[in-house]
């Protein structure tokens, strides 16, 4: 099996797993809308203005932000990777192992590769909305500069497609539904932590500043944070390439794994 | 008699495991053909090979002319499975499952509708129209199930042991069901191991066990062959797969 030929294997019927996820996300509406509404109104009291009450302004590109400013963008890009990683991360799982619904489209004309695509378009498409709401509510406060927080959007679709592979990923490593706290606990955890969103790399040591910059949420800060400050420069193109292969590479690699525990 | 199915030395290995081991064998069409044998015999192996859902270890398929291995979307298009397990959306309500399940096949909502009510009044499932499949009881998921794998028109019909677990009413249910998709010209594959269900739905057969087929024929005449007409399948059966306990 080598890349053309999952390539061939991928036709316009990825659309059709994508709207039955997204259907189910539509019965289930309640729990898939909310969340991502209320969690960044959290984060903002707890942190932006709470902690952000002790922390003095914080200096980012030669400009000082408020703390709640800073630490907003932060929070959009959390709630993209979130939602895309665990959407296929346990729904992937659960759809395999629990509810059986990759073994009855299998024998429907989609490929297994037109499942899985399906799997990660739907896992970004939770990522983007995630990334969307929470915009809608940090501009709400008054914490995003237009035009150029619009560059969140695609920005967002994007590492929910990088994200959702991820939780590919990790669903198709995992015998048993308890081995997805691994994950959580040695990349997922990591990432929200240190990858810029709660204070800024710039000052850390050369050798945390490197590790940071491995993690793929980093580069999904770097840019998130510039599009709503409208500091946007070409050195984030970096950023972006660092996701796109990232998002390639992933996206090859947990089709292939999944493929291989899906028809034995 | 034209064959719409023809099996050709099929293996299927795991490592050291012969898990099919040179099958062959052809179905007519309009007829309903059974695959019979104990627990791990090769049944399910051998179906989801046919139902491109697994790849061959040698040998080949064809359904109408197609190959599973050169096109198996080709095939999938025409064949209506109806899964030994249960892999309803439990999310969704039976319509939807119904209306979900017809996208696979592009067919447009407007006749995926009325495809999905017309099942849904022959299975008998029209007071379960709204609710979630969690409400349904077993015999009731079987036959939304078989109403699923009908949504496509099929050419061929699939059925993997479909009344495993059902109360005697059910499963007299589904025959009846069978048996009119078959005088309707359906070409039917079915697998079991209740041998009653065999001889009653039936017109050819062959047993396997250990991944190769030991008897074929009609029930008739396996039972005139092995005990001179005087018995039925299920001794047949027994004589020709030995007695002793298979998941071991």
């Amino acid at each position: 099996m080598n890349n053309a030929c999952i390539l061939k294997n991928i036709s316009y019927r990825v659309w059709h797993m994508w709207r039955r996820n997204i259907d189910i996300s539509l019965v289930t509406w309640k729990t898939n809308v909310i969340p991502p509404l209320i969690e960044p109104v959290l984060y903002i009291l707890a942190f932006g203005i709470g902690l952000g009450a002790y922390v003095q302004k914080i200096s980012f590109d030669g400009q000082y932000y408020s703390y709640l400013a800073f630490l907003a963008p932060g929070m959009i890009a959390v709630g993209v990777m979130f939602h895309a990683t665990f959407d296929t991360m346990y729904g992937a799982f659960v759809r395999l192992r629990y509810q059986k619904t990759f073994d009855a489209v299998i024998t429907t004309p989609l490929s297994a590769e037109d499942i899985l695509v399906g799997e990660i378009l739907s896992g970004a498409t939770k990522g983007l909305f995630a990334g969307a709401a929470i915009l809608l509510i940090i501009s709400l406060f008054g914490l995003a500069s237009y035009p150029s927080s619009l560059v969140v959007l695609p920005l967002s679709a994007l590492a929910g497609l990088m994200f959702a592979s991820f939780g590919l990923l990790f669903a198709a490593m995992a015998p048993y539904i308890d081995n997805l706290n691994l994950p959580i606990f040695l990349f997922i955890n990591p990432m929200f932590l240190f990858s810029g969103t709660f204070f800024p790399l710039d000052g850390m040591p050369a050798w945390v500043r490197l590790a940071a910059n491995l993690l793929p949420l980093t580069h999904l800060v770097n840019i998130t944070r510039a599009a709503t400050f409208n500091r946007l420069t070409p050195a984030l193109l970096w950023d972006l390439l660092y996701i796109l292969i990232l998002t390639a590479a992933i996206a090859y690699v947990s089709i292939r794994k999944m493929k291989s525990r899906l028809i034995k | 008699m034209q064959s719409v199915i023809k099996v050709t030395d099929l293996h299927k290995n795991y490592g050291e495991l012969h898990a099919v081991d040179g099958i062959d064998f052809e179905i007519n069409r309009g007829e309903c053909f059974g695959l019979l044998g104990p627990n791990g015999a090769g049944k399910t192996t051998t179906v989801k090979m046919l139902t491109c859902a697994l790849p061959l270890s040698g040998g080949d398929i064809t359904v109408e002319g197609m190959s599973v291995t050169k096109n198996p979307r080709g095939i999938k298009y025409i064949l209506g499975v109806c899964p030994q397990e249960i892999n309803l959306d439990p999310d969704f309500s039976v319509l939807k499952n119904l209306i979900v399940y017809s996208r696979y096949f592009d067919i447009p909502y407007a006749e995926a509708k009325k495809r999905a009510e017309e099942l849904i009044n022959r299975f008998h499932l029209h007071d379960k129209l709204d609710r979630p499949i969690e409400d349904l009881s077993g015999g009731l998921k079987k036959r939304l199930l078989m109403a699923r794998a009908l949504i496509n028109k099929p050419k061929v019909l699939i059925l993997d042991e479909p009344t495993t677990g059902l109360d005697p009413q059910s499963r007299r249910q589904i025959w009846e069901e069978v048996r009119g998709m078959k005088n309707n010209g359906l070409t039917t594959l079915l697998t079991t191991h209740y041998i009653e269900e065999a001889e009653l739905l039936c017109d050819r057969l062959v047993i396997i066990d250990a991944g190769k087929i030991v008897e074929h024929g009609t029930p008739k005449h396996l039972i005139e062959k092995h005990l001179g007409g005087k018995g039925n399948l299920e001794d047949v059966f027994l004589k020709l797969t030995g007695k002793h306990l298979r998941d071991e």
